[in-house]
C-alpha cells in the first residue's frame, strides 16, 4: 500500500504502553521532535493485567526510573488508591513499595501528560514496516503507506505483535482486552534479520464486586503513612483515603477441579506454543508444580475507584469458561462470584534480546532501539524502566552524545538490561530481588542518590532537583560523621533512655552512632541525647539509620562491587575473534562470538561461559 | 593459538649428565630440523609423533653435541602444541650453546611458566592443576610429590566444590524465600543454616590445619637442635646423614646465618636451620644466649634437645629445660652416648625435673636409636601415619589465605544470625565465602588470579 504522506521526526516510538510512554516522554523532553504510534489512543499506558505498580524489586525499578527523570512514579502518585511498603519485617534492601492504581485514572493521567508535552505527537496508526538503509534505521511506514522519517526508532510493541488471546477452545486474534493486534511488523523485523521469539503470558478473571462475600476474606489495608514513589512528590499530597484489598485462598477442591480439567487447558493440550513466565505462573501451573501446597493465595484487588470490577490476583488461567467458574467458586468468598471478564492467556511475538547492546540499541541496526515486553520481559515496571533507557539513548544517538549504560552495581535497571542482553531469556523475564547481586546498595530508598546524577547529565533532571539530591547526600554524610563524634556517657540520663527502649545499659561511654547501631535504637529516638541535632527530613533520617546499622555489610558489599568494577573495566574489543583462543571450550567460543561482550565482566555472565574460560581469556589477553 | 615458538632448558642446571632443552610451538619441528642431523638420515618432519631419534646437533658444519631428540606432535602434548625435546649430553656449556642455536633459528626464549601457561591456554589443565604443577616441581620428598599429584588430579577441587555447593544451596534458598514469600518461609531456617555452618567451618578448619602438615610435607619440618657443648650434635647430624639419609638440598642462602640442611627422615624432610652453625661450633645457648635460642625455638616445628648421658645434668640443662616449657608439644629429648653409659640415670634425673617430653635413647656415634627417633617424629607430625589416599592437604599459602577468608566470612554469617539480622543480609557474607573458595580452585573471577599463579613458575616449566 502506498500514499503520499511523508513526515519528518527525530524519533519514532512504536507503541504507547509503559515502555513507549517513557521513551517518548524522554525524547520529547530532551527537545527532540517525537511521534508515538498506538493502535488505540484510548489505551495509552493501559494496565491490561494487575491493577498495581511496584512490588518486590519492581518498586525499586519505579524509583530508579523516577531518579532518571521518568514519569511512572509521578503518575502512580497521582492515581493510586492504596499504597503499602512491603517486607518491612525484613532488611532494608528488600523493602518494596507497591501501590494499587485506579487503572482508568492511571491511563488517563499519563495520556494527559503526554498530550501536554511539547514536541510530542500522538498518532493512532499501526506501523507495518521499518525503513532501514545500510543497517541504519531511517523511519517507519504505517499500514496505510504513510512514511515517517526519523533518525531513531524505538520499538515498544508489548504484547501486540501477532497477538492471540486464548481460553479453553476460544482463541481470538486480538491484543489484550480485545484491542486490535499488530500483524505486519513481525515480518518486517524478520526481513531485517531480527530473530523473533513467541512468548505467552496471562491474566486472571475480573469479577463483580457485588458478587463477592468479603466477610470470608482477610482485609488488606494500605499503610497509615504513605510514602510516595516519586522523590519529587510532596509526601503530604499522598496522605489520602485508601481502598482495601482482600486476601483469600484456594483449597483442595479448587485444585481437584483444575487437575480434573487440566487436559482442557490450552497450555497443557499444546494449543499454546509460546513460552510462559515461571515466576508469574497461572493457577494451573502452580497447582501442577507445587503439588504439596494445600492452598495458594488469592488477592482480590479493586480495578479502580469508580468500577465494580475486582481483579482476582494469583489465579490467572487459560482454562475454559466453565472450568473458570467452577474453580473460582470453590474459593471462600467467591462462592457466588460473577465474572465480568474471563481469564485468558495471550501469545505474542517478541525478540531474542541478545541482539541488543546494553544501550538497548540493536547491534546490527544503527538507530533502532527496543524496550519492554518486546524485549522478552514481563511487567509494567520492567517495561517502563527499559523504556526510559531506550528513550534516553535514542535521543543521545540523534544528538550525537554518549549513550548511557547503567551497570549492575548502579541499579536494578542495570541488572534487568544486562540480564536481557547478556544472558538472554527463554521466558518472559521478571525482575526479582535475587537477580541483583548488590541489592544492599541498590535499595529503593537510595535510588535518588544513585541515579539522579545520570538523569541530570542527560538533561531529564533539572539543576534544582539535582542540587537537592547533592545537598541531601552532603547532609547524610555530615550527620553520620557528627554522630560518630558525639560521645555519650554511662550516666543516669543515658541509662534511663536505654532502659526505656529496652536496651542494655552502657558500661563505658560510646558514640551516638554506636548507640544507633543497636537494632532497638533509632536515630530519631536519640534526639533527646543530642541537643545539637539539626532538623532533617524523614528520608534523610532513614539513610542515617540504614548506613549506621548496616555499616559493615554495606562496606563488604562495596568491596564486592569494587571487584565487579575491575572486571567491567577490562574492556574487550567488540570485533575480537574468539576462535583464536584455543583453550576456550567450543560452547564458550561460540557464545562469546555471538554476544561479543564489551568487557571481561560481561563475558563472565554469558551462560555457557565458565570461570575457567574467563581465566583462559584473561591469560590470553595479558600475553598479547 | 600463538604464532611464536618458545624454547628453554627444562632441567635444573647442575652437574647432571643430561640436560633437556624443550621447544614448543608451530615451528618447533622445522627449527629442530635446521640444526639436527640424524644418524640414519631420518627427517624429523617425517617422524611419528612421540618417537625418538639419535643424531648430532650441528652449527652449520660444526658438530655441537650428540643428542637424543624426541618429537611430540600437537595436540597430544604437554602444551598442546608441537614439541621437540633434545637430550643433550655435553654439560652446561654445550646445552647453552644448543639453546642459542635454537633461538637463532627462530624460537624465542620461554618466560617462566610459559610451557604450563600454554598447556593451560590449550585447555589441558585448569588453574588449580597448573598450580599443582608448581607444587610438584618444588616437591622435596615423596609425600610432597604425592600431595601435588593429588592436587593435580583434582582431589582438592572436589572437596572445595562440595563445600561451595553447600553454600550455594543456602544462598539459593534465601533468595527463593525473598522472591516467593507465598510458597516459602524462613521458619526454622536459622537452625538449619547453623547446622550447615558447623559442617562448613569444621571442614574448612581441617583444610586450613592441613596447611601446616602440607607445609611440612612440602618444605620440611623446621628443626632446631639444642644442647650443651659436646652433647654430640654434630655426630648426631652426621648419623642422620650417614645412614644413606642424604642431604636433599644444600645451601639456600649464601650467608652463614641462614645455612639450612634438608634431611630426609623416612619420607619426612627435616629442615635443620643451623642458625649458628651448630655442626661445627659450640652450643646454641652459649653462642646466642638463651633469648636467641628461645626465638629459634619459637619459630621451629620441632626442637631436639640433646643430652649427654655420660654427665650429670647441670644448671645449663635446667636453664634449657625451663625455656622448653613454653614449647611442650614440639620437643623431643635425645639421650645420647648410650653406648658408653647407662641412660637410666639421666632419665631419672630428667623425670625428677618434671621433664615429660618423649625421650629417645640414641648413640649418634654407634648409629643406635635413629629408627626410634624417626618413629617419634612421624608420630608427632602425622599421628604415625601419612596417608595421602584419603587426606587432602593444602600446601600453598595462597590457598590457605583463601580458605581463611572464607572461614572468616562464615563467622560473619554466624554473627549475623546471633545479632538477629534479617535473613537477606546473610547472603553478603555467604557470597564472599563462596567467592573465596572459588579462588582456591580458580573458579571465581579475580582479575589477577591467573597472573599470580603463573608468576611463581620458573623457566623451562
Amino acid at each position: 500500500m502506498s500514499c503520499n504522506i511523508e513526515e519528518n521526526y527525530d524519533v519514532v516510538v512504536i507503541g504507547a504502553g509503559h515502555a513507549g510512554c517513557e521513551a517518548a516522554l524522554a525524547c520529547a523532553r530532551l527537545g527532540l521532535e517525537t511521534i508515538i504510534f498506538t493502535v488505540s489512543v484510548d489505551s495509552i499506558a493501559m494496565m491490561p493485567c494487575n491493577p498495581n505498580v511496584g512490588g518486590t524489586s519492581k518498586g525499586h525499578l519505579v524509583r530508579e526510573l523516577d531518579a532518571l527523570g521518568g514519569e511512572m512514579a509521578k503518575n502512580i502518585d497521582r492515581t493510586f488508591i492504596q499504597s503499602k511498603m512491603l517486607n518491612t519485617s525484613k532488611g532494608p534492601a528488600v523493602h518494596s513499595l507497591r501501590a494499587q492504581a485506579d487503572k482508568k485514572n492511571y491511563s488517563q493521567s499519563m495520556r494527559n501528560v503526554m498530550e501536554n508535552t511539547d514536541k510530542l505527537t500522538i498518532r493512532q496508526a499501526e506501523v507495518a514496516e521499518l525503513i532501514v538503509n545500510d543497517n541504519v534505521v531511517c523511519g517507519v511506514k504505517t499500514v496505510s503507506g504513510a512514511v515517517y522519517h526519523a533518525k531513531s526508532v524505538v520499538i515498544c510493541t508489548g504484547t501486540y505483535l501477532k497477538a492471540r488471546c486464548i481460553y479453553g477452545d476460544v482463541s481470538n486474534y486480538t491484543g489484550p482486552n480485545g484491542l486490535q493486534s499488530a500483524n505486519y511488523l513481525t515480518q518486517s523485523l524478520i526481513d531485517n534479520g531480527i530473530e523473533v521469539y513467541r512468548f505467552k503470558t496471562g491474566t486472571p478473571a475480573r469479577a463483580d464486586k457485588r458478587s463477592i462475600d468479603f466477610s470470608k476474606m482477610e482485609e488488606q489495608k494500605g499503610d497509615e503513612k504513605v510514602i510516595p514513589f516519586s522523590f519529587s512528590t510532596d509526601p503530604e499530597s499522598v496522605q489520602k483515603e485508601q481502598v482495601s484489598c482482600w486476601l483469600t485462598y484456594t483449597n483442595e477442591k479448587t485444585h481437584d477441579i483444575i487437575r480434573a480439567n487440566i487436559d482442557r487447558s490450552p497450555l497443557y493440550s499444546g494449543k499454546i506454543h509460546g513460552i510462559g513466565p515461571r515466576y508469574c505462573p497461572s493457577i494451573e501451573d502452580k497447582v501442577m508444580r507445587f503439588k504439596d501446597k494445600e492452598r495458594h493465595q488469592v488477592f482480590i484487588e479493586p480495578e479502580g475507584k469508580y468500577t465494580n470490577e475486582m481483579y482476582l490476583g494469583g489465579m490467572s488461567s487459560s482454562l475454559p469458561e466453565d472450568v473458570q467458574y467452577a474453580m473460582y467458586r470453590t474459593v471462600p468468598g467467591l462462592e457466588n462470584v460473577k465474572i465480568v471478564r474471563n481469564a485468558y492467556a495471550i501469545e505474542y511475538d517478541c525478540i531474542n534480546p541478545l541482539q541488543l547492546n546494553a544501550t538497548l540499541e540493536f547491534k546490527k541496526i544503527k538507530g533502532l532501539f527496543a524496550a519492554g515486553q518486546f524485549n522478552g520481559s514481563s511487567g509494567y515496571e520492567e517495561a517502563a524502566a527499559q523504556g526510559i533507557v531506550a528513550g534516553i539513548n535514542a535521543a543521545m544517538s540523534v544528538l550525537g552524545k554518549e549513550m548511557i549504560i547503567i551497570d549492575r552495581s548502579q541499579g536494578y535497571v542495570g541488572v534487568l538490561i544486562d540480564d536481557l542482553v547478556t544472558k538472554g531469556t527463554n521466558e518472559p523475564y521478571r525482575m526479582m530481588t535475587s537477580r541483583a547481586e548488590y541489592r544492599l546498595i541498590l535499595r529503593q530508598d537510595n535510588a535518588d542518590l544513585r541515579l539522579t546524577e545520570i538523569g541530570h547529565r542527560v538533561g531529564l533532571v533539572s539543576d534544582e532537583r539535582y542540587e537537592q539530591v547533592l545537598n541531601k547526600q552532603k547532609l547524610i554524610v555530615s550527620e553520620i560523621s557528627r554522630l560518630s563524634q558525639i560521645k555519650v556517657g554511662a550516666g543516669k540520663e543515658v541509662s534511663d533512655f536505654l532502659a526505656r527502649h529496652g536496651s542494655e545499659p552502657l558500661h563505658t561511654g560510646c558514640s551516638l552512632a554506636e548507640l544507633i547501631r543497636r537494632p532497638e535504637i533509632m536515630y530519631e529516638d536519640t534526639v533527646e541525647l543530642d541537643p545539637e541535632r539539626p532538623e532533617v527530613s524523614y528520608d534523610v533520617a532513614e539513610q542515617i539509620n540504614i548506613n549506621i546499622k548496616y555499616e559493615g555489610y554495606i562496606k563488604r558489599q562495596l568491596s564486592q562491587i569494587n571487584q565487579f568494577k575491575k572486571l567491567e573495566n577490562k574492556k574487550l574489543d567488540k570485533d575480537f575473534d574468539y576462535t583464536k583462543v584455543k583453550g576456550l571450550r567450543v560452547e564458550a567460543m561460540q557464545k562469546l562470538n555471538n554476544t561479543k561482550p564489551l568487557s571481561i565482566g560481561q563475558a563472565s555472565r554469558i551462560s555457557g561461559v565458565s570461570p575457567a574460560d574467563i581465566s583462559v581469556l584473561l591469560v590470553y589477553l595479558n600475553l598479547k | 593459538m600463538r604464532s611464536d615458538t618458545i624454547a628453554a632448558i627444562a632441567t635444573a642446571m647442575g652437574n647432571s649428565g643430561i640436560n633437556i632443552i624443550r621447544i614448543s610451538g608451530p615451528s618447533a619441528i622445522s627449527i629442530a630440523e635446521k640444526i639436527f642431523v640424524s644418524k640414519k638420515n631420518k627427517k624429523i618432519s617425517e617422524l611419528k609423533s612421540h618417537s625418538m631419534v639419535f643424531g648430532t646437533i650441528m652449527d652449520g658444519d660444526t658438530p655441537v653435541d650428540e643428542v637424543l631428540l624426541s618429537v611430540m606432535r600437537a595436540p597430544n602434548t604437554y602444551t598442546t602444541e608441537d614439541i621437540v625435546e633434545i637430550n643433550a649430553h655435553g654439560g652446561n656449556l654445550v646445552t647453552r650453546e644448543i639453546l642459542e642455536l635454537i633461538l637463532k633459528n627462530g624460537a624465542v626464549i620461554a618466560n617462566p611458566g610459559e610451557f604450563t601457561q600454554r598447556a593451560f591456554l590449550g585447555g589441558r589443565m585448569d588453574l588449580s592443576q597448573a598450580e599443582a604443577v608448581i607444587d610438584l616441581i618444588n616437591a622435596k620428598n615423596k609425600y610432597a610429590t604425592k600431595s601435588a599429584v593429588s592436587h593435580l588430579k583434582g582431589n582438592i577441587s572436589d572437596k572445595i566444590k562440595e563445600l561451595r555447593e553447600l553454600i550455594l544451596d543456602n544462598t539459593a534458598f534465601i533468595e527463593t524465600v525473598i522472591d516467593d514469600p507465598e510458597h516459602m518461609s524462613f521458619d526454622g531456617y536459622d537452625e538449619k543454616l547453623i547446622g550447615d555452618l558447623d559442617v562448613l567451618e569444621k571442614d574448612l578448619k581441617k583444610l586450613i590445619d592441613s596447611y601446616d602438615n602440607g607445609k611440612i610435607i612440602n618444605e620440611g619440618v623446621d628443626t632446631v637442635i639444642i644442647g650443651k657443648p659436646n652433647a654430640g650434635k654434630s655426630s648426631f647430624l652426621n648419623a642422620l646423614l650417614g645412614e644413606e639419609r642424604a642431604i636433599v638440598t644444600d645451601i639456600e642462602g649464601t650467608t652463614r646465618d641462614t645455612l639450612v640442611e634438608h634431611l630426609s627422615l623416612d619420607g619426612i624432610t627435616l629442615k635443620v636451620t643451623d642458625t649458628a652453625g651448630i655442626r661445627e661450633t659450640s652450643d646454641i645457648i652459649e653462642k646466642m644466649g638463651i633469648d636467641k635460642a628461645k626465638e629459634a625455638a619459637k619459630n621451629a616445628d620441632l626442637i631436639l634437645y640433646l643430652v649427654d648421658s655420660t654427665k650429670k645434668l647441670d644448671d645449663n640443662d635446667k636453664l634449657i629445660l625451663n625455656m622448653l616449657k613454653e614449647f611442650e608439644n614440639k620437643v623431643i629429648v635425645l639421650i645420647n652416648k648410650i653406648d658408653v653409659s647407662n641412660p637410666e640415670d639421666v632419665r631419672d634425673e630428667l623425670k625428677s625435673l618434671k621433664c615429660n617430653y618423649p625421650l629417645v635413647n640414641i648413640s649418634a656415634i654407634g648409629g643406635i636409636g635413629i629408627d626410634e627417633f624417626s618413629k617419634k617424629v612421624h608420630n608427632m607430625f602425622f599421628n604415625g601415619e601419612i596417608n595421602f589416599n584419603d587426606e587432602i592437604y593444602i600446601s600453598n599459602e595462597r590457598q590457605k589465605n583463601c580458605l581463611q577468608n572464607a572461614l572468616n566470612s562464615l563467622y560473619l554469617v554466624r554473627q549475623s544470625i546471633s545479632l538477629n539480622m534479617p535473613e537477606d543480609m546473610y547472603t553478603v557474607d555467604l557470597i564472599d565465602a563462596y567467592t573465596e573458595l572459588g579462588n582456591v580452585i580458580g573458579e571465581s573471577l579475580e582479575d589477577d588470579l591467573a597472573d599470580r599463579i603463573f608468576s611463581k613458575f620458573c623457566v623451562g616449566k
